[in-house]
Formats: C-alpha cells, sequence, structure tokens
C-alpha cells in the first residue's frame, strides 16, 4: 500500500499488444453506420432511399425495427433509440445502415436522403428560460432543486458588503483518445455486446429494454478502454443499442466505431452553465450569506442531467462556511445533443463560478484571495448546506496553505504587480522590450471540494457487489463490474486486496469486466471505484483469510503459502467465492425530499495555484506554473495519483482557456481537433504535486475519492491569474484572446 | 473503387507484399493487410499523433501517408520497438513512470520519442526539448509530465553505457589527461 507497483496492463499498452475494439474483427462481421438528423427540430415526413444505389448487401434498420422498447434507458426513458417522428436535436440518429464493406456502408449512409419539416428549435439557455419556444412541458425545464440553510435573503439585506456576480461556461467535449465504439453479436437467442464503456451493467439494463430480452440473454464485455472521462457513461447504451439492432436484424455480428467527427458531433459534452452568485460578507471578509443561482443546459433528452444538475449544486457554494445559504438549480431543455456526463460533473462549473466569485469579493474587500479563503475555508465540525455536519478527514485549510506556500504565493503576488506596474511605465515612456512584447505575468488560486461516491442515497440504492473467488491455481480473482479506463483501477484493486491476504500483487488476478462473469458493483463513475468498490473488495480479502486461515487452523505465510492452503481448499471444499453488497455506513442519513442530509460520505479537497503570462496585444495566455496540494485520504498509489491529478488539471486548463466548442444552427462546427483545442505537451505547465493524507476511516486504508476532483479547481485559478496579470477578470470561460482583448477594451465578454 | 497495385515495403525489419488501392492509408494497410493493430487511429486527420510510425527513420501520421509514398521504405510500429520478448528501455519507462494510462496514445507517443531518442544519441534531452518533439501527439489523460519524465529516463539509462564506456577510456588514459 502507498507503493507505486508497475501497471497491470502497462505491458501491453506500450507494445501494442492492448486490443481496443476497432482491433477485434468477428467472422462475417458488418460493419454499421448511422443516419442522422442535420437539423435541430423538426418532423420526419419521408425517408428517400437513392434508387440508382446498388442496395444489395445492406442491412437497414429502423425504429419499427427494434424489438423491445424503442428507448435508452438511462435515468428517465425519454430518449428514443432511433427517431419515431420527431427530431429534437442535430445529429439524432434516425435510421442504421451496415454492409461487409465499410466504405459501401458509409455509401448506403449517405445514399439515405430524410426530408424532414423544420420546427423553430430552442439552442440556448436564455431561449429555453424565455419559453417563447416551448419544447418540454411549460418551462422547458428538465429538474430543478432548491437547497437552503438559514436565511440567506434576510442576512444579505444586513450584510455590511454584498458582492454580485454572473459566470458563465461552455459545453465541453470529453475528448478520450479512442472513439465511441461496439461489436454487437446474436448468439443463441441473445446478444452479446463487446465495446470501449465505463458501465457494462448500464448497457445491460438498456439492451435487456432495447431487445424485449431476459438478463441472461444479454451479455456485456468492457474492451480495452482508451479513456472515458464520463463521455463512455451513458453514450455506449446509445451506440451499443443500434448495434445490437443492426446484429439482431442481420443476425450478423456488427461492428459501429465512430471517427472523431461523428463523435464530437452527436455524443454527449459536460453541460454549459450560467451561474449567478451574491454573497454578504462581513467587512473582514466573513462569509454571512451565499445565494446561488445555477441554470444548466441538458440539451435535448434527461441522459444523466437530474444527477449532474444535483452535484452541481450541491457544491456550489465552495469548500466554505456559511450560516445562511440559498442554492437555486434548474436544468432546461434545449434542442441540442444531450449534455452527459462529463469528470466533475457539474462541479467544474459550480466551483468556477463559486471561486471566481470568491476573487470577485477578495478585490471588493480589498483583502488577500488566500486570506478571504483561509477565514472561510470549512473546517472540522462545520455543517455544509444540506445540514451535513464535516466530522472527519477536512482538509480545505491545510491544502490552502500548502499550495499558498508551495507556489510562493505572497511574494509572487507583490511581485508580479510591481514588475507589471514597471512595464506599464516604461511602455508609457516609449520604452519596449527588445521584443516588443507587453507580456504581464499574474498568479491565482482556487479551492476547491468534490463528494466521493455517488450523491445521497445513489449507492444505496444501487446496492453494489463485488466478489472474489480462487482460480483452479489457488489464485485470488477479483471480480468486479469496474472499468479500467486508464485511471489505473485494476491495479489499485489488485494492490488493495494482495494487502489483505498477506500476498505479492502479482499473485492477484482481476477478471475482465463483464456481465456473465462478474456481479454488479455499480458504474465506474462518481470518484467511487477506490472509495466504494475497493472498500468491498478490501472487505472480500478480509473474509477469503479469515475462511482460509480458520480451514488450514494458521496464519497465511506468505503468497505461496496462500496458493497451497488454497489448493487444498479447493480440492477438499469446492470452489470459494466471497461476496460483499454496499452497507450504507451507520450515521449516514440523507433525504431526497428536503435534500438535506448528509450528501456524501466525505469529501476530498484541493488547491491550484496558476501562474500566467498574457499577451497584452495578441490576447494570448500561456500557463507557465501549476502548483497543487490535493487531499485525498490516502494515495494507494501514488504515481497513479499523481498522474489523476496533473491530467485532470490539464483538462481544467483546457477548459479555461482553449477549449471551447462552437455551434452554428445547434450543429458543433469545430467537431475536428483541428478546431476544437485541447493543450499539446508544449501547453501543458510543469507540474507540482504535493499529496496530502488525511485518512477517512470509512475508506479502504483511508481512501477517499480522486478522479474528478483535479478539473473542479483549475478554472477560476486561471481567471484569477489573468486578473492579476492585466486587470482585466473575465467572466466567461474559455478566457479566449478574443474575450480577454474585449476585456481589456472594457467590453461585455459573454 | 480504384484499382488494386501490388505494394512492397519492410515493415519492422520484415518485407511485406500488400494488394491494396494505392491510396489507402498507410494506418489501414498497417491494421488490415499487415494485421498491426498496435498503431490507432484518434482523428484521421493528421493531429492528434495517435498513428504515428516511422516511414525512414522519420516519424510520421501514417492517417495521411497514401499506401503507394510507402512502396519500398522501412516503416516502423510500436511492435517494432522491442527487440525480442523484453520491454524495451522506453517501453519500461513508459510502464513504470506513469507514462502511460488508457494507452490510446502511447503507440505514438513511443513512436515519436523512440525517433527523439535516435536523434539524441546517448545524451539526454532537455524537458523542453522533449516536449517539443512530442507537440504533434495528444494525451487527454496524464497531463504530459509523467510521459516528458519517461522519455528522459530512458535517454538517462540509454546514456549510461555510453558515459561509462567514455569513463572507462579516460581511466585507460590517465598520464594524457594528467598532461593537459
Amino acid at each position: 500500500m502507498g507503493v507505486s507497483v508497475p501497471r497491470r496492463e502497462g505491458p501491453d499498452k506500450v507494445t501494442g499488444r492492448a486490443l481496443y475494439v476497432d482491433d477485434l474483427s468477428l467472422p462475417g462481421m458488418l460493419h454499421g453506420r448511422t443516419v442522422r438528423s442535420s437539423v435541430s427540430r423538426g418532423i420526419v415526413r419521408r425517408i428517400e432511399f437513392d434508387p440508382a444505389f446498388d442496395w444489395n448487401g445492406v442491412v437497414i434498420a429502423d425504429h419499427k425495427d427494434v424489438p423491445g422498447a424503442n428507448i435508452v434507458t438511462h435515468i428517465t426513458e425519454d430518449q428514443p433509440l432511433l427517431v419515431e417522428r420527431e427530431i429534437r436535436h442535430a445529429e439524432e440518429a434516425i435510421l442504421l445502415v451496415a454492409h461487409r464493406d465499410p466504405e459501401r456502408a458509409e455509401a448506403a449512409r449517405r445514399a439515405v436522403r430524410v426530408e424532414v419539416e423544420p420546427l423553430e428549435p430552442v439552442l440556448t439557455i436564455e431561449q429555453a428560460l424565455e419559453a417563447r419556444v416551448r419544447i418540454l412541458g411549460k418551462d422547458n425545464l428538465l429538474k430543478q432543486y432548491a437547497i437552503a440553510r438559514g436565511d440567506a435573503e434576510a442576512a444579505l439585506a444586513e450584510a455590511e458588503v454584498v458582492v454580485e456576480g454572473e459566470y458563465l461556461c461552455g459545453h465541453q467535449e470529453q475528448l478520450y483518445i479512442e472513439n465511441n465504439g461496439v461489436i454487437a453479436e446474436r448468439v443463441d437467442g441473445g446478444i452479446v455486446l463487446r465495446g470501449s464503456m465505463q458501465c457494462p451493467y448500464y448497457v445491460h439494463h438498456a439492451l435487456q429494454r432495447m431487445l424485449g430480452l431476459p438478463p441472461e440473454k444479454v451479455r456485456v464485455i468492457q474492451t480495452v478502454t482508451g479513456g472515458g472521462f464520463g463521455g463512455k457513461e451513458d453514450y455506449p447504451s446509445v451506440i451499443g443499442g443500434h448495434a445490437a439492432l443492426l446484429a439482431w436484424k442481420s443476425g450478423r455480428p456488427v461492428k459501429i466505431v465512430y471517427d472523431r467527427l461523428e463523435d464530437i458531433a452527436a455524443t454527449t459534452k459536460r453541460h454549459p452553465a450560467r451561474v449567478r452568485i451574491r454573497t454578504g460578507h462581513r467587512r473582514d471578509g466573513t462569509l454571512v450569506a451565499t445565494d446561488v443561482d445555477v441554470v444548466m443546459d441538458g440539451g435535448a433528452y434527461q441522459t444523466m442531467t437530474p444527477v449532474v444538475l444535483s452535484r452541481g449544486a450541491l457544491h456550489a457554494g465552495g469548500a466554505y462556511r456559511c450560516p445562511n445559504v440559498r442554492i437555486r438549480a434548474r436544468a432546461v431543455a434545449t434542442n441540442t445533443p444531450p449534455s452527459g456526463a462529463f469528470r466533475g460533473f457539474g462541479v467544474p462549473q459550480t466551483v468556477y463560478a463559486i471561486e471566481s466569485h470568491m476573487d470577485r469579493a477578495a478585490a471588493q474587500l480589498k483583502l488577500d484571495p488566500v486570506t478571504l479563503r483561509r477565514r472561510n475555508a470549512v473546517v472540522v465540525g462545520d455543517i455544509t448546506p444540506t445540514g451535513q455536519v464535516l466530522r472527519e478527514s477536512v482538509s480545505a485549510v491545510e491544502v490552502l496553505e500548502r499550495t499558498a506556500e508551495r507556489a510562493g504565493w505572497a511574494e509572487k503576488r507583490r511581485r508580479y504587480a510591481r514588475e507589471n506596474a514597471a512595464a506599464a511605465r516604461a511602455e508609457k515612456a516609449g520604452r519596449f522590450p527588445p521584443d516588443g512584447r507587453r507580456l504581464r505575468r499574474g498568479i491565482g488560486l482556487a479551492l476547491g471540494w468534490h463528494g466521493a461516491g455517488f450523491t445521497g442515497s445513489g449507492e444505496v440504492r444501487i446496492q453494489s457487489l463485488a466478489a472474489l473467488e480462487l482460480t483452479p491455481e489457488g489464485r485470488p480473482c477479483v471480480l468486479a463490474a469496474n472499468c479500467e479506463l486508464g485511471q489505473g483501477a485494476i491495479t489499485v484493486f489488485a494492490q488493495m486486496v494482495a494487502e489483505r491476504l498477506g500476498v505479492p500483487v502479482e499473485l492477484v488476478e482481476v477478471e475482465t469486466p463483464d456481465t456473465a462473469k462478474v456481479p454488479n458493483s455499480g458504474p465506474t463513475v462518481a470518484s467511487r471505484t477506490t472509495m466504494v468498490v475497493g472498500g468491498l473488495l478490501e472487505r472480500c480479502a478480509t473474509a477469503m483469510r479469515e475462511r482460509l486461515e480458520l480451514f488450514a487452523e494458521r496464519a497465511i505465510r506468505d503468497g505461496a503459502d496462500f496458493q497451497r492452503v488454497a489448493k487444498r481448499f479447493l480440492k477438499q471444499r469446492g470452489p470459494l467465492r466471497v461476496e460483499r453488497r454496499y452497507q450504507k455506513p451507520p450515521g449516514l442519513e440523507w433525504n431526497d425530499q428536503t435534500y438535506q442530509g448528509d450528501a456524501y460520505p466525505c469529501f476530498s479537497y484541493a488547491a491550484t495555484a496558476v501562474e500566467v503570462e498574457a499577451d497584452l496585444d495578441t490576447g494570448e495566455v500561456r500557463v507557465t506554473n501549476v502548483t497543487t496540494a490535493q487531499e485525498i485520504g490516502r494515495a494507494i498509489h501514488p504515481v497513479q495519483c499523481v498522474g489523476q491529478i496533473e491530467g485532470g488539471t490539464l483538462q481544467g486548463l483546457g477548459y479555461a482557456l482553449l477549449e471551447e466548442v462552437r455551434w452554428k444552427d445547434g450543429r458543433v462546427w469545430n467537431a475536428q481537433l483541428t478546431n476544437y483545442i485541447i493543450p499539446t505537451s508544449v501547453d501543458a505547465p510543469p507540474f507540482d504535486v504535493t499529496l496530502v493524507e488525511n485518512p477517512f476511516p470509512g475508506g479502504p486504508y483511508g481512501a477517499k475519492g480522486l478522479g474528478e476532483l483535479p478539473m473542479d479547481v483549475p478554472a477560476a485559478a486561471v481567471v484569477e491569474a489573468v486578473a492579476h496579470a492585466t486587470g482585466a477578470r473575465v467572466a466567461t470561460i474559455p478566457v479566449t484572446p478574443e474575450r480577454l482583448l474585449r476585456a481589456l477594451a472594457g467590453e461585455e465578454t459573454r | 473503387m480504384s484499382p488494386l497495385r501490388t505494394l512492397s515495403l519492410t515493415v519492422n525489419g520484415r518485407r511485406r507484399r500488400v494488394r491494396v488501392p494505392p491510396m489507402k492509408r498507410l494506418l489501414d494497410v498497417l491494421r488490415e493487410d499487415c494485421g498491426l493493430t498496435g498503431t490507432k487511429e484518434g482523428c484521421g486527420e493528421g493531429e492528434c499523433g495517435a498513428c504515428t510510425v516511422l516511414l525512414d527513420g522519420a516519424p510520421v501520421n501514417s492517417c495521411l501517408v497514401p499506401a503507394a509514398q510507402a512502396a519500398g521504405a522501412r516503416v516502423v510500429t510500436v511492435e517494432g520497438l522491442a527487440k525480442g520478448p523484453a520491454l524495451s528501455l522506453l517501453q519500461r519507462a513508459f510502464v513504470e513512470r506513469g507514462g502511460t494510462q488508457c494507452g490510446m496514445c502511447t503507440p505514438g507517443f513511443l513512436v515519436t520519442s523512440h525517433a527523439l531518442l535516435a536523434r539524441t544519441r546517448g545524451r539526454v534531452p532537455s524537458e523542453a526539448e522533449v516536449r517539443t518533439a512530442l507537440a504533434g501527439n495528444l494525451c487527454r489523460c496524464t497531463g504530459y509530465q509523467r510521459i516528458v519524465e519517461a522519455v528522459r529516463e530512458a535517454a538517462r539509462l540509454k546514456a549510461r553505457p555510453a558515459r561509462a564506456k567514455r569513463a572507462a577510456k579516460r581511466a585507460s588514459r590517465p598520464a594524457r589527461k594528467a598532461a593537459r
């Protein structure tokens, strides 16, 4: 534990042996293509198949071919697998074609013409709220929540200082390097689906409903997955349903693998958000009231929106102590492709907003941003807006102080301000540096928190089950549905089991997530894999060791001894399989109706300082340094922990500076890596990462969730660093050169 | 459909003859006709570098190279980086230093890094040099720092025998050194 053993599947990945879904081919396999809508909203009038095209060997499937229900089951059942009549977003799937030859399949797709009677669409949060055009109920609302503690309105009226702000963020694309892809096969009156995914049992559930099959007739197997970040949480049920339908109809295996264009244009993205905040402070900065209004754009169907909105709202007040809080959160429907899960799950939006707001407050109060945060950051015993008492493993102040210290915050804050002022004076006097550039430097810092595991009663509802069994060779084998996505899940599982069994990590096997072999230990989401599922496996391992030691009537000494005892057990007693199901820890209470109680078993904490260099003439911002301290309970595998933190932070920097999905008439017009820009190795700064440990008694070996936390924090730090460097505070991310130049000119930056 | 042509090329040291349309992407020739699926497609337009291979020693995006252009050339893919069953120094460093996570970009990074280390030959490239060399390969998982460290670690390990040899040479000529 705490040792960075080599990544289990590492050798396969560095030699090209690892087989991703597109590397697989089945005999007689067809290639599927998707006919999509080019309009955002309308009614399908006619579908025409080009008579000049040779349709021989082309399999065609539409909604009438769906043997079960034409529904993609996520949280609700509002999304059709294929359009029946009404189109609700551009790129919505209308019809499927498949052919032995991928080029013929593509040609067939182009030979289908869909005649649509267009309807006026709703494309933005503003249009949805205005509700002049109604696409859902009377108010276009997908979901809303209200969280309240104390009396925010009264406290604001009496506050010595009131700070107001509005913060906007757009879509962000997950941009896993491996696009979505699956292969479906009709076997013995059932379906076997292999593919790139995070949640095999979500897909298992969705396919039963679509195909009208019992659970045992559907089998879902995860293939090596080239990144997910939430983008393969709900979407595999859609593409999986499409391939399964084609396979069902044709009786042949069908592969669908998107190219980058289709993946960016059609699949889910991070929810855009508009967040309005009012805070009331005493003159020394102490928070007395927080009032937050969050609106997210859910797109055309619900997918994961209710839970994204909920998590976003629960984190919207930031990691701060405040006696009077009101958080209102709404998600609107628009005629854009459904927004979905993306690392952070609503929190990057709301933490960006509250943290940027704290910087605005610091400026208004004439306080140092770190001083203001330290004065209000939560400590043990503080109470969150849902009334949750933070009892243990609370490290907001510690990560703040460590980050500020390691980054040289106080000194750089003063020095950059001095240097920037000197540069401005020199330029005024006509003296420029040799390259003529007007550069300014700045440093910003933000504090974030992330609740680990499912929100509220989520874990109770899904009742995860994980297992550990003995292989015929007497080796322990992990059985869990949680997927290796690159985050290192299977290495950590093996470590945690090995430690409890007292065997070397190499002895432990980890079964591939396959619904025919592994129990439903829940989805690979919500920073829950290590903490929640790892906890179940830790308990399995403890129980297995007890069983074997009881059998042997002595302690197990080492790996070889374990195997000896295990083999003897198998011979005399038969197979050994130990299962453990999630049990709600005592004292954890949550009420879904009142939205009061323990929203999460615990929170992880992070502070990130970002230094930038901004060019006043081009508006370009370069990140020169990042310093971050993150408290994750216990670091099971330090190299992988740091990998998560650096990678998540860089996604956060991309969110803050580069990544903008541009829309034209409800369609993405930059659906390419040429124009949807993610950070490269030269955009990425050096990272200084400090892992802070403050063990959480409820997690295995003290571990808390980690995967999403690093993504939540960087955006606000970038905005503040740019403000420190240039004096211009941009309220819309990403802070593109165009926005910064407009802000410098004193114009609106929306 | 364009007419098929027979082309020969050397892939990972082995001569191959393939019958393909001349404009077929080298990426697809490698994956479909040579059965080497280690080379990945990430974007299909030369932006992400997941499909990087060496063409006569130079890293190229194989999604942008037509088969005809590779006729007669020496191609090296990720499958050709290790000599024998053991991992190369570079591959080992990627595994140990956290240079690979989801692994989809890894073949491209390894091939580009391999070319860089062939170029720097026993010298450990600076961090900036490594970052510039890798700027055409996109990774969404790591934040790049683990990759940069892995490449420099492999360079250090590679440089060690060379340095040891130089030291040994110096040791064998103490008089001359003292004379200076």
